[in-house]
C-alpha cells in the first residue's frame, strides 16, 4: 500500500476506487458546429438559433472547419493520435431541447484517439490515458421554473460544438480528478480551445465510479454519474458513490450499472436509470455530411500553431529560471498566471518574482475572487516593486505595505514611494542619530545587554524602526548598533 | 389556348423570347386549366394571384436573356418555398410556411421561373402512387381512376394534364422516372450530388436527388441545366464542371455502347414490356449505337437492400417532426404523451410502417444484420455498375415492370408496391443519373417508358441517347381531357 493512496474502508477491508471522466468541454468558436450561429454564453433566450439548428425541414449541416481544426489542436495537445478519416454519426433519442431529433456525433471513428495527460502528484508524476476525443453538437436547454404549467425551451446551445474527452479508468481518488480537470483545463486554456469555464457549463463531465477490494485487479461494476459541473461536486459524488459501492458489496450486494444523478443539495448520488432502461440510441452515419478526411498537412500546419504547453513551459521554467517544481507548477498551471510571471521576471529578481505573485498576489486576487488577468497590479508595476526591494529603496516591510497601496487602482510603486516618503533610511549619519537617540533613552536596557543579553539586540532594531516610522534600512542599522553597543 | 398549353417549355420560351407570347398570356392559360382539373387532385397549394402578379411584373419589364423566361412552374410539394405552405403531403406539416426556399427552386426563380403552386405527392415521398398523400390521391390524366405513380405523382399527372409546361420532383428510389413512366413523360434523376437538397424536405438523405419533369427530353435538358449546381449549404453537393446540357444536347450517338443487364429481364414481366425494350434496343441501333449484353448480379439485392436504407435513414430524419417546433401538434398530458398523439395523428400509415422499419433495422442486436449488411450489399451493387461503365457508355432497362395500375389496387400490398421500383432503386443506391423516357403503349394505351442509367455525372450521355431514340420512338400523348368532360 502507498503512502498517500486513496482507499475506502469498510469493516477493516480496505476498497481501491477506479474513476474515468467523460468530459464535455466546449469548443471555443464564434459559430456553432454546423451552422453559423453565434455562441456567445448568457444571451437572450432563441436568440442565437439558425433554421439548422432549430432543425427546420430540409435544412443540412454543413461542418464548421475552425470546430474541427480546434479538436485536432486538443489532440495534439494531449498527445492523441489524430485520424485522419472520422465519421459524424447521428445518436437518435427524442428530447423537447434537442430539435433534430438526434444528435450528430461521432461513434466509431472518433477524430481523436488514445492519448495522455501527466498528473504532477505530490509522489511524483502520473499518466493518466486518454481514450478518445469526439466531436458532437449540444443540445438546447429545457426551462422548468419558469412557466408553472409548460416547459420552456432555448435553442442556443442546441447546436454548439463539444468535445468529449473519455480517461481511461487511470484515476483513483477524488484529488486525482481534481488534478486531472484542471490539467485539462489548463491544456485547453494554454490552446485556446476552450475556456474552461465550470459556470457557464463550458467544462462539465460524466464521472464513472466502480470499487474494488485493495489488490484485486478485476475492475468493479461501474456507475456513471450524469453531468456534474464543478470539480467540488465531483469529488463530493465520487466519495459519496465509493463508499455507497462499498458498503454495498459488504452487505454481500451487488453494483448495479446504472446512470445516477447527484444531489448537490443533499450530497447524495440518486439512480437515474438501470442499464435495462438505457437509450437504444440507433447510432449510424449521418447521410447528410461525408466522412470527415483531411490530410498530414492540415495536421502539421495545426501543429505549427501549438504554443507552449504547461509541461514543457514548466521543465523551462525549472532548467532556465532554477524554480522549484513546485513553484513552477503553480506558476504555469494557468496560462494567465505564467505569462503574468514571464512580464514580471523580464526586469525583476526571479525568485522575488515567484514568491510575491503566488504569495501576496494570489492572495489578493483570491480575495478579490477574480482572475490574475483582471490583475489591480499590472506585471510591470509588481516589478517596479520588487526592483524597489533589490536596490535597497524599501524594505520588504514597507514593500507590503505598498502592495496593499497599489492594489487601488494600479499605481507606480516609485511614485508611492516618494508621494508618501516611504524611501528607506540609508543614509548612515541620520540613521546613527536614531540609533544614539535609541541608547541615550534605554540605558538599563543597554546596561542589560553588555552584561550578556544577546537577545536584547533585537529589542534596539525594533526601537530603531519604530523612531524612523519603519524606513530605516534594517542591515545598516544593524551593522551600526552592532558597532555602538 | 389550346395552342399554348400544347406549347413545351422550350416552344414557350423561344416564343417569349421572340416576344410572340408574354408570361401573362402562358400564366393565365394554365391557371385556367388547372383551375377546371381539380377532379386531378394535382396540387397542394395554388399560388395562382401571385403567378398573375408576377408574370405581369415580368412582362413589363422582360428580361429574356434568362433561361426559363416568365416561365410559370408548378413544383412537387416537398421543396421549401419561402412564404408558401410546404407539406411534403403530410397532416404533420399541413399548415407549415417556410421562412426560407430550396436552393433548387431558387434556381427556377433566378432563371425567370414563376411559381404557379405547390403539387400533391406521396407523404414524405414515400410511395409509389401518390395514394399515401394526406390531400388525398392524385388521379392519372392518362385514365379515370389510374394511379400517375409516385412519389412525384402530383408533378407527373399536373405534367401530363398540361397543368403545368414543366416540373420538378425528387426521386429516392424511382420517385420521378416511375411516375414518369406512367403518365406518358420526360423524368430524369441527376448524379446523387448534382442538385442540392438545401430545402428539400428529406426522406432518405442519401438516396434523395431533384430532377426535372417535362414533356421532351429537349426540355429537359433545359431544366436540368437550371436546377443543377453546386451549393456548400449541402455537404453532399459536388462541385463539377457541369456543361450546358440543353446547347450540348445532340442525337450523335454513332459508335456508343449501350448495355442491356440480363438481370433485369424478371420474372412474370408482361411480355409487352420485354417486346418495349426491344424495341429500344432496335431505335439504338438504328442510330448507330452498339448493344452489348451485360451482368449486374446484385440486382436481386437491391429492392431489399432499399427498403432497409431508406427506411433507416427515413425513421431519424421525420424524428424532428415531434410537435415542439412548428407543425401539427396534438396536446398530451406530458412531453411523452404529446409526441405519441402528434405523431400518431400527424403521420399517415405509410410514413410509420417506414419509420417502424427503420427503427427495427437501426436497433442494438439488428444493426449488423440489416442496416450494415445492407451498406455492403450497396457497394456491391455499386460495384456491379462502375464495372459495367467499364464496357459500356449507358445502360438501358424498363423503367418500370408493369404500365400504371387502378386507384386501390396495390394499397394493402406494401411489397407489390414496393416492386414497382425494382429497376429505380439500384440507381438511386448507386448515385447513378437515370432518365425515363416514354417508349410505347401498353394494351390499354397506357404509356411504358424506357430507363437509361448513365455513369457519374453523365448526364449529357443518357440526354443525348434519350434525345435520339426520342425522335425514333415518336411518342406522342394522347390524354382525353376525361376528367374536364
Amino acid at each position: 500500500m502507498k503512502k498517500d493512496q486513496y482507499l475506502i474502508e469498510k469493516n477493516g477491508n480496505n476498497y481501491e476506487v477506479v474513476i474515468g471522466l467523460e468530459v464535455h468541454a466546449q469548443v471555443l468558436s464564434k459559430s456553432k458546429l454546423f451552422s453559423n450561429s453565434a455562441t456567445k454564453f448568457g444571451s437572450e433566450p432563441n436568440t442565437q438559433v439558425s433554421l439548422v439548428d432549430a432543425a427546420f425541414p430540409g435544412m443540412l449541416p454543413v461542418i464548421n472547419e475552425f470546430c474541427i481544426r480546434q479538436a485536432v489542436k486538443t489532440g495534439i495537445g494531449l498527445n492523441a493520435k489524430i485520424n485522419k478519416k472520422s465519421i459524424f454519426d447521428r445518436k437518435n433519442y427524442f428530447y423537447a431541447d434537442l430539435p433534430q431529433g438526434y444528435q450528430i456525433s461521432q461513434y466509431k471513428d472518433p477524430i481523436v484517439g488514445e492519448g495522455s495527460i501527466v498528473l504532477d502528484l505530490p509522489s511524483g508524476p502520473k499518466t493518466i490515458g486518454i481514450e478518445r476525443l469526439h466531436l458532437e453538437q449540444d443540445a438546447g436547454k429545457s426551462i422548468h421554473d419558469i412557466d408553472p404549467s409548460s416547459t420552456l425551451v432555448d435553442l442556443n446551445r442546441s447546436g454548439v460544438a463539444l468535445m468529449e474527452i473519455v480517461s481511461k479508468p487511470d484515476l483513483r481518488s477524488p484529488e486525482e480528478v481534481n488534478l486531472y480537470i484542471k490539467k485539462l483545463r489548463s491544456i485547453m486554456r494554454y490552446l485556446g480551445t476552450c475556456d474552461g469555464n465550470m459556470q457557464e457549463g463550458s467544462l462539465r463531465a460524466d464521472v464513472n465510479v466502480s470499487v474494488r477490494k485493495l489488490g484485486s485487479d478485476k475492475f468493479g461494476t461501474r456507475c456513471e454519474i450524469k453531468n456534474v459541473n464543478s470539480i467540488k461536486f465531483m469529488q463530493m459524488a465520487i466519495e459519496y458513490e465509493a463508499n455507497r459501492q462499498a458498503e454495498l458489496l459488504e452487505e454481500g450486494g451487488i453494483i448495479d450499472q446504472e446512470t445516477r444523478l447527484f444531489d448537490t443539495k443533499k450530497n447524495q448520488t440518486r439512480s437515474m436509470r438501470s442499464k435495462e432502461d438505457a437509450h437504444d440510441y440507433r447510432y449510424f452515419p449521418d447521410p447528410d455530411l461525408l466522412p470527415l478526411e483531411f490530410d498530414d498537412q492540415f495536421i502539421e500546419d495545426i501543429k505549427s500553431e501549438i504554443p507552449e504547453l504547461p509541461d514543457q513551459k514548466k521543465d523551462r521554467f525549472i532548467e532556465k529560471f532554477k524554480l522549484s517544481p513546485y513553484e513552477a507548477t503553480i506558476l504555469v498551471s494557468d496560462l494567465e498566471t505564467s505569462k503574468y510571471f514571464e512580464k514580471v521576471i523580464k526586469n525583476s529578481d526571479v525568485k522575488l518574482s515567484a514568491n510575491w505573485i503566488t504569495g501576496e498576489l494570489f492572495a489578493l486576487l483570491n480575495e478579490k475572487n477574480i482572475e490574475i488577468d483582471q490583475s489591480p497590479i499590472s506585471p510591470e508595476n509588481l516589478s517596479k516593486l520588487i526592483n524597489l526591494i533589490t536596490d535597497g529603496t524599501i524594505s520588504g516591510k514597507i514593500a507590503k505595505t505598498l502592495f496593499v497601496e497599489m492594489s487601488n487602482g494600479d499605481q507606480d510603486p516609485k511614485k508611492i514611494v516618494e508621494e508618501k516618503g516611504l524611501k528607506q533610511q540609508s543614509d548612515p549619519k541620520e540613521l546613527e542619530k536614531i540609533i544614539d537617540k535609541v541608547i541615550l533613552d534605554n540605558p538599563d536596557n543597554v546596561q542589560k545587554y553588555k552584561s550578556g543579553k544577546d537577545k536584547l539586540f533585537g529589542f534596539f532594531v525594533g526601537q530603531v524602526m519604530k523612531a524612523s516610522s519603519g524606513k530605516a534600512n534594517p542591515k545598516i542599522v544593524n551593522d551600526i548598533l552592532k558597532k555602538k553597543l | 389556348m389550346t395552342d399554348i398549353i400544347n406549347l413545351t417549355l422550350t416552344e414557350l420560351v423561344n416564343k417569349i423570347k421572340s416576344k410572340e407570347i408574354s408570361s401573362t398570356d402562358i400564366t393565365s392559360n394554365y391557371i385556367e386549366r388547372s383551375k377546371s382539373s381539380k377532379k386531378l387532385n394535382t396540387y397542394i397549394e395554388e399560388t395562382f394571384d401571385d403567378a398573375l402578379v408576377n408574370s405581369k411584373k415580368f412582362d413589363a419589364k422582360p428580361d429574356l436573356q434568362k433561361k426559363l423566361p416568365g416561365i410559370p412552374i408548378a413544383v412537387k410539394d416537398l421543396y421549401c418555398t419561402k412564404n408558401v405552405k410546404t407539406t411534403a403531403g403530410s397532416k404533420i406539416l399541413e399548415n407549415f410556411v417556410p421562412s426560407y426556399e430550396s436552393t433548387v427552386t431558387q434556381n427556377l426563380w433566378n432563371s425567370g421561373a414563376i411559381l404557379l403552386g405547390k403539387l400533391n405527392c406521396d407523404e414524405f415521398a414515400m410511395g409509389s402512387s401518390n395514394e399515401t398523400s394526406h390531400f388525398g390521391n392524385v388521379l392519372s390524366p392518362i385514365d379515370n381512376n389510374l394511379v400517375p405513380g409516385g412519389s412525384s405523382g402530383g408533378s407527373a399527372s399536373a405534367l401530363a394534364a398540361k397543368l403545368t409546361p414543366a416540373t420538378i420532383g425528387t426521386d429516392t428510389g424511382g420517385s420521378i422516372r416511375q411516375p414518369a413512366s406512367f403518365t406518358g413523360t420526360v423524368g430524369l434523376k441527376p448524379t446523387y450530388g448534382s442538385c442540392s437538397r438545401y430545402g428539400i424536405v428529406a426522406f432518405a438523405s442519401s438516396l434523395d436527388q431533384a430532377g426535372p419533369m417535362t414533356r421532351d427530353v429537349k426540355d429537359c435538358a433545359l431544366l436540368l441545366e437550371v436546377i443543377s449546381s453546386f451549393d456548400n449549404k449541402d455537404s453532399t453537393s459536388i462541385d463539377f464542371k457541369r456543361p450546358n446540357y440543353f446547347s450540348d444536347l445532340n442525337k450523335n450517338i454513332k459508335g456508343k455502347k449501350i448495355g442491356i443487364p440480363k438481370e433485369y429481364r424478371v420474372e412474370g414481366m408482361p411480355a409487352e414490356i420485354e417486346k418495349l425494350w426491344d424495341n429500344g434496343k432496335e431505335y439504338l441501333k438504328n442510330c448507330g449505337a452498339e448493344i452489348i449484353d451485360i451482368s449486374l448480379p446484385h440486382t436481386k439485392y437491391a429492392l431489399p437492400t432499399y427498403y432497409i436504407v431508406a427506411p433507416a435513414e427515413a425513421s431519424s430524419n421525420l424524428a424532428r417532426y415531434d410537435g415542439v417546433k412548428y407543425g401539427f401538434r396534438v396536446e398530451g398530458e406530458n412531453l411523452i404523451d404529446m409526441y405519441e398523439k402528434t405523431r400518431s395523428q400527424g403521420f399517415g400509415d405509410e410514413v410509420k410502417r417506414r419509420i417502424m422499419i427503420g427503427t427495427y433495422v437501426l436497433s442494438s442486436g439488428y444493426y449488423d444484420a440489416y442496416y450494415l449488411k445492407a451498406q455492403k450489399v450497396r457497394k456491391l451493387i455499386k460495384n456491379d455498375f462502375d464495372e459495367a461503365f467499364n464496357k459500356v457508355d449507358a445502360i438501358l432497362t424498363p423503367s418500370t415492370p408493369s404500365s400504371a395500375f387502378k386507384v386501390g389496387e396495390k394499397m394493402d400490398d406494401p411489397v407489390s408496391m414496393y416492386l414497382n421500383d425494382i429497376f429505380t432503386v439500384p440507381v438511386n443506391l448507386a448515385g447513378l443519373p437515370g432518365i425515363s423516357i416514354p417508349a410505347g403503349l401498353d394494351e390499354n394505351n397506357y404509356p411504358l417508358g424506357l430507363q437509361l442509367i448513365g455513369k457519374p455525372f453523365d448526364e449529357q450521355g443518357i440526354l443525348n441517347i434519350a434525345y435520339s431514340m426520342e425522335e425514333k420512338i415518336n411518342f406522342k400523348l394522347n390524354t382525353s381531357d376525361w376528367w374536364n368532360k
